[in-house]
This record gives C-alpha cells, sequence and structure tokens, in this order.
C-alpha cells in the first residue's frame, strides 16, 4: 500500500471517529437504531398504521371474506379509528379462495413496505398458496377463518412462522360432525364429498376417521372439481353405496349444486345432509333451492362464545344493515384486536410521534398473547398459532328462504342450533 | 420424394409413439370397463341414469358448440367470447323469470313461463353478439388470424367482468318452475322431467337452426359466404349482413342454452359461461369445426362420456375419487381427436385452400 493510501485511510477513519463521537453526544432520543433481525416497519408522525385483510371478496365464496373484513372494520370502529395516536389504515387484497389467489395476493402484500401486520386469509387453500411469501417479508397473518388442521401443526415448517389463527382447527369440527351423525342421528353409513380444496379434503378426513373411530361405516368417500356443476353422475356412484348420511363440507359453489341435485338421484332422496362452516351462509340457500331445508351445518357455536357477542352484533346491524354473512366475524374482530394489543406493546413510540415496529418483536408478542378477552372466548396463542377457543355446534336449516337467514336471531333462528 | 435415414428414423419413432398412445388409452378404457363391470357395483337403472344425464349436460353443450362452429365456418375465427354470450342470455332470462315468478305468472303457465325467458334470452344475447361483432369483431376482420382471437379473448373478459361490475360477484338462484319438478317414467326407467324438456328443447332448437341453415335463403347465403367471401359478395350477398346473422343466430342458441342450463342447474353468475363455453369449444372441434350436425354429435359424445367415464373406467383402473377427473376426460378427447382424427368425427366441411 502506498503512503497516499495510508494517509486516505487515516484521514477517513479519523473522520469516522469525530462523527460517531458527536452521534453519541447529540439528543440520544431523536434516532432509534433498528436491530431487529427483520427488520422495522417506520411509521412518519402523520403516517396512518398501515393494516392489511386478504381473503375471498369475489366469486361465489366472497360472503366468508366480507364477513370476516366487516370483523375487522368494527374493531377499527371501537379504537375509535386509531391506534397509539395514529390513524390506522386498512387495505384488502382478493385471493379468491384458491392457493394461486393466496399467492398472487401474497406476493403484491410481501413487497409493501409500510404494511405492519395482516389479517387473513379466508380459506385455508390461500394460506397455502401465500403464507411463504408473507413470512419470508417479515409479516405476520392471524387468519380468522381458515381451519385445515395441518396449518397449526408442530411441525408445519419455517414457512408458517408468521401464521397465526383465531379460527378453530377441523380436528375440532370433523369430529364434532362425526359425533353428532353416530350419536344423535344414529347413522352408521356415511359418504362423503369434498371439492378437492385443501379445507374439505381435510376436514372430510376427520370426520371418515371420527366416524369409523365411533363405529360408523364411511361407505364412499368422493370428490369433484371446484368448477363442476353437474354433481347428479358422482351422486350416483355414492348413491350406489347406499349411505344414510352425506356430510360434504365444500364451499358455496359445490355446496349449492350438490343440494339442489341430490334429491333427484335414485337412492338419495332421503339421506340426511351435511356441510360444514364453507358454507354457513345465506348464499348457500340461493343456490341449493327448497332440498335445502333440514340440512345439518356445523359452525362455530356462537351461543358458546364468552364474550359480548351481542353487543358486537348489535354494532354490525348498525354499521351495515341485515344479518351476518357468515361464520368468522367475531373470530375476526379478535384477530384484530390480538394484533392491535401486540402492536401497542411492539412498537416504539418516539417523541415527535414516529413509531418504529419492529417486526420479529411483533410476531413474538402476537405469539405472546395468552388470557386475552375476545368475543368468541378467552384466547392464548400456542407456538404452532392456534390461538381459538373451539366450540363446535351442529345448527339445522329450518326455513329455504335465503332472507329468513339469521342464526343470531334469539326467537326464530335459521339456521337452528340442534347439538349439543 | 428422398428422405434421409435420420428423418425416416424421426418419422417411425412419432408414429410408433402415437400408436402407443392410442393403445394405451384403449388399454386403459377397456381394462377399466372390464373392470368396473365385473365388480358390479352399479345396476342397470345407475347405467341408464349415468347416460341420461349425460344427453342432459351434453345437448346443453351441443346448443353452444352451434355458435363456436357457425361462426368457424364463416370466419375461421374462435369466438372466445361465445361462452360468455350464453352467460347474458342465463342473466337476462333470470331477471325476466324472477319477475313472472313474482307476478304468478310461471306458476299458471308453466309452458309460457319456460318458452318466454327462452325467446327473451336468445334475442338479448344476438343483440350483445351484434354488438360485439361490430365493435370487437369487424373492424379485425382482414387482420392477421391472431388479432381476431386476441380480440375475442378481450371481449370474453370485459363481458365477464362487465357483468360483474352491474350484477357483483355473488350467485342468483334461477326461480324454478315448480310443474317442471318430480319426475316421469319413460320406458320403465323413471327420468326427471326437467332433463326430458331440456333435452327436447335442445333438440327442437337444433333442428330448427339445422332447417335455417339448409332450407332457407338466409341459410344459403351463409354457406356461401362460408365457402367463399369474395365470390359470395360478387353474387349479389351482402357479406356484412350474413356475417352478422351468423353471430346472432349462434348467440340465440347460446341464449337458450343459458335458460336451459340455468333450469338444470339453479345457479346464475358472471363466470357461468366460462367452463361450459370451453367444454362447448372441445364439442365442436370433437364433431369436426364447421360442421353443424357435428356440432351436435360433439356435443352429445363429450356429455355422455363425462358423465359415464369416471365410474365406467376410471374407477375400473383403481383411481379413487375419479370425479375430480372430469374435465381431464374432456380434454383427453380434444387431444385425442386433435392427434388422431384432426377433422373431428364427422369431418370438418370447409374448403381445404381457405383454411
Amino acid at each position: 500500500m502506498s503512503k497516499r493510501s495510508y494517509a486516505l485511510l487515516s484521514v477517513l477513519v479519523l473522520a469516522s471517529l469525530v462523527l460517531a463521537a458527536c452521534g453519541a453526544a447529540g439528543p440520544a432520543a431523536s434516532t432509534y437504531e433498528c436491530t431487529d433481525a427483520l427488520g422495522c416497519v417506520t411509521i412518519g408522525p402523520s403516517e396512518p398504521i398501515h393494516i392489511a385483510y386478504w381473503g375471498v371478496l369475489s366469486g361465489p365464496d366472497s360472503s366468508l371474506g366480507e364477513d370476516s373484513k366487516r370483523g375487522v372494520e368494527i374493531a377499527i370502529d371501537d379504537k375509535g379509528g386509531k391506534l397509539l395516536n395514529h390513524d390506522i389504515l386498512l387495505t384488502t387484497e382478493d385471493a379468491g379462495c384458491t392457493p394461486e389467489g393466496g399467492a398472487t395476493a401474497a406476493t403484491k402484500l410481501a413487497t409493501d413496505t409500510s404494511l405492519v401486520g395482516l389479517i387473513g386469509s379466508s380459506c385455508s387453500d390461500e394460506t397455502v398458496g401465500g403464507i411463504a411469501a408473507l413470512t419470508n417479508a417479515g409479516l405476520t397473518t392471524i387468519s380468522p377463518s381458515n381451519t385445515r388442521p395441518n396449518l397449526s401443526d408442530p411441525n408445519r415448517g419455517p414457512d408458517y412462522a408468521g401464521y397465526l389463527r383465531t379460527a378453530h382447527s377441523d380436528a375440532f369440527q370433523g369430529k364434532a360432525v362425526a359425533e353428532f351423525a353416530y350419536n344423535s342421528l344414529g347413522a352408521r353409513k356415511a359418504a362423503t364429498l369434498h371439492d378437492g380444496s385443501s379445507y374439505a379434503e381435510a376436514l372430510q378426513q376427520v370426520f371418515a376417521d371420527s366416524f369409523t373411530a365411533l363405529g360408523g361405516e364411511i361407505v364412499a368417500q368422493e370428490a369433484v372439481a371446484k368448477d363442476a356443476t353437474d354433481m347428479k353422475p358422482v351422486l350416483t356412484t355414492i348413491a350406489a353405496a347406499q349411505p344414510d348420511f352425506l356430510y360434504y363440507p365444500v364451499f358455496v359453489a359445490v355446496g349449492g349444486y350438490v343440494t339442489a341435485q341430490v334429491r333427484d338421484v335414485a337412492g338419495l332422496e332421503n339421506v340426511a345432509l351435511a356441510g360444514s362452516d364453507g358454507i354457513f351462509t345465506a348464499d348457500l340457500l340461493k343456490g341449493a333451492g327448497p332440498n335445502v331445508e333440514g340440512m345439518y351445518l356445523s359452525s362455530p357455536d356462537f351461543s358458546a362464545f364468552t364474550g359480548d357477542y351481542a353487543g358486537f352484533i348489535t354494532k354490525h346491524e348498525t354499521k351495515y344493515g341485515g344479518s351476518t354473512l357468515s361464520t368468522f366475524h367475531a373470530h375476526a374482530y379478535d384477530a384484530a384486536n390480538i394484533l392491535f394489543a401486540a402492536l401497542e406493546k411492539a412498537a416504539v413510540v418516539q417523541e415527535d410521534g414516529t413509531i418504529y415496529v419492529p417486526r420479529t418483536a411483533l410476531r413474538d408478542a402476537i405469539y405472546a398473547t395468552k388470557d386475552f378477552k375476545g368475543i368468541t372466548g378467552t384466547l392464548s396463542c400456542s407456538a404452532s398459532g392456534d390461538c381459538g377457543a373451539p366450540v363446535i355446534a351442529v345448527y339445522q336449516v329450518v326455513d329455504a328462504d335465503p332472507a329468513s337467514w339469521n342464526p343470531a336471531d334469539t326467537a326464530n333462528p335459521n339456521p337452528k342450533k340442534i347439538y349439543p | 420424394m428422398r428422405t434421409s435415414l435420420s428423418e425416416r428414423l424421426l418419422d417411425l419413432a412419432v408414429s410408433g409413439f402415437l400408436w402407443g398412445f392410442r393403445i394405451l388409452i384403449v388399454a386403459v378404457i377397456l381394462i377399466g370397463t372390464i373392470a368396473t363391470i365385473r365388480t358390479g357395483k352399479y345396476t342397470g337403472e345407475q347405467w341408464t341414469d349415468f347416460v341420461i344425464f349425460g344427453i342432459s349436460q351434453g345437448s346443453i353443450y351441443a346448443l353452444i358448440a352451434l355458435g363456436y362452429t357457425m361462426v368457424y365456418g364463416i370466419l375461421r375465427m374462435i369466438n372466445f367470447a361465445h361462452g360468455d354470450i350464453f352467460m347474458t342470455g342465463a342473466f337476462a332470462a333470470y331477471f325476466l323469470a324472477t319477475w313472472m315468478t313474482g307476478t304468478g305468472f310461471i306458476d299458471n303457465n308453466p309452458v309460457l313461463g319456460l318458452v318466454i325467458p327462452v325467446l327473451f334470452a336468445m334475442a338479448v344475447s344476438a343483440g350483445i353478439a351484434m354488438l360485439v361483432e361490430r365493435i370487437a369483431y369487424r373492424p379485425v376482420r382482414n387482420a392477421p388470424r391472431l388479432v381476431p382471437l386476441i380480440s375475442a379473448i378481450g371481449a370474453s373478459f370485459f363481458l365477464e367482468y362487465a357483468f360483474r361490475g352491474f350484477f357483483g360477484p355473488g350467485k342468483y338462484a334461477y326461480p324454478p318452475i315448480k310443474a317442471l319438478e318430480g319426475s316421469w317414467t319413460i320406458l320403465g326407467t323413471s327420468v326427471l322431467k326437467i332433463q326430458v324438456i331440456v333435452t327436447i328443447a335442445a333438440f327442437i332448437m337444433m333442428a330448427i337452426l339445422y332447417s335455417i341453415v339448409m332450407y332457407t335463403k338466409v341459410g344459403k347465403a351463409m354457406r356461401a359466404v362460408s365457402e367463399n367471401k369474395d365470390t359470395a359478395a360478387l353474387m349479389g350477398i351482402d357479406v356484412n349482413r350474413i356475417i352478422v346473422s351468423t353471430f346472432a343466430l349462434g348467440a340465440a342458441m347460446a341464449g337458450a342454452a343459458g335458460v336451459l342450463f340455468s333450469l338444470v342447474y339453479r345457479q346464475v353468475d358472471f363466470f357461468m359461461g366460462f367452463t361450459p363455453g370451453i367444454k362447448a369449444f372441445t364439442a365442436a372441434v370433437l364433431g369436426g369445426i364447421g360442421n353443424i350436425p357435428g356440432a351436435m354429435v360433439g356435443g352429445l359424445v363429450l356429455g355422455i362420456f363425462e358423465s359415464v367415464g369416471p365410474s365406467l373406467f376410471l374407477e375400473g383402473i383403481g383411481i379413487t375419487r375419479p370425479y375430480q377427473l372430469k374435465d381431464a376426460i374432456a380434454f383427453t378427447m380434444l387431444v385425442m381427436i386433435l392427434l388422431f382424427r384432426p377433422s373431428g368425427i364427422l369431418g370438418e366441411r370447409i374448403t381445404t385452400k381457405k383454411a
């Protein structure tokens, strides 16, 4: 190294020392140094806190996503639209209830550096497709309505580090339906039908395993494509196995077509019909027609919610009019409040109003949620992302008119809770 | 013609592969069928049901396929917006039928309650198809062949998302006709009334279309334009008018199919035309594109294969949940027909000079 280089180097070293000394001597509070492994989100004094909702907002299952979105919006209203003296900004991304849609939405959201946290997705498929992008971007999402069991499996892998849910796992739901079918209805030969989605495929398998364990027999397990319309051939195949209970925990489109066509198939005129939370919506009644009367639908047990669910319903009624659209509004409300509480804990607020949100700290704060008083119950998050307090009930549709849909009505609920 | 050894070897390899593929498919079908029949899982009545379900679905495919085939016959273009024309017919009929059910008209006059929405849907679909032709196809008619194709895909998206914008992304429930619920016993098997009506209606529509094309002046002009546009123009035929009426006629069939489809499956939404559209296109190619009786045969064959196939041969070769592969059957048939008989079951009816 030449003499000139030495001189240059020493000047640089000196300069940096002087600058460092100045930094240490200056007003310490004004610069926050982010040491978080996943980085920090910086929110300027006049900027809003940006959270996003991703889920199904178009297509036949839009009521599922819209319903949860309303839960998030009511949670924001209850905060007065503000958190840590900043406005809360909610943006949405449609994920279309498919793995591809989930991947697209998540990839788009992952590029937004102003984003603090997310609520979503709606369908388990969306999470399967999109969660890696979100986790790798250091984001954390809380799903109000994903129920596929292995999303919160202890061995779910590092891609799921940024994933929690307030919804129940279908390990509970499938078992509850099996017990209802075997014990209450006295069914002994059950058939299942799913639409190839990760939700339906896993749920019907849990049901089949539980039903077999109880002593029943699974006579047929069939599946159709998610965009299929003509169900009569597959139902004829099922009819050949002569079941007395038909369980199809699918989404709205397939659910409507199956229900509308099932009574036309010889051998299935009297089979008991059952579905689950994916079709617990008035939209099912629109597509299904008169056959839906008497159908069983499992869902979280609204009457078992320990929080102020009635108060939530009143707010919903005032804000949107009409009854709730689907099942998971209360879970979405709780998910949003868990996110807000964790944000308040993890955020570093500066004197001038700037907020720094260290991403790992936020994620850890959400996982550390314990005995959180939500409206669905008292919630504690497990290390594998399960925050829900699952109590499943089976409801029965008593009126096929979609306008009569109101599970929260005290005098004339439709559908009506019949089990347990 | 002299060819080098390597070229001949390549030819041999390709035809060997094709033969292998042919034998494989036939073997799968045969083995599967024999295995299924030997298990005796289904009764004869259930087999009849499969075929009947297939015929009613297939006759709807056939109605839609007519539009593809007619437009192809005249313009040598695939009108990819045709599936969405089908959707517009279903929507039009939905609004009319809902209103008519509300006034009690349909319950009192079931026949008119079926016919009036069908006519209305045909009119609306024809109108929209004429607009699409005028706006999206005519300006690019003489452009390279890819241009109208892309324009058609654009028109398809436009229709889908315009309807989504107007009527929302949700599903609408098509009002049922009470008189058509239940079933009739025909030749000892019980058949759903609605399927009988849909199949008969579809066949009547196809017969009307066929006689228009074969025995009227407009039909003659259509055949002339399809033969050679320039010569037809020299003979004093207004080519533009004939092309528009071809679109209108094909779209009217699709509109009628939309009503029949909604009557059977009871749900109307903005995206409902996509899958039936693709299936009907498959049916048109299957029967021989440009060939009207071919479209009818192709539709029925496709419908029956889709309905019978999963339980007949897919189940037999040990595939569980075979109905998930229903679409695979349709598209395998498309690939097979393109590989082994590119002109379709009944053959293309177009002059090779132009194609």
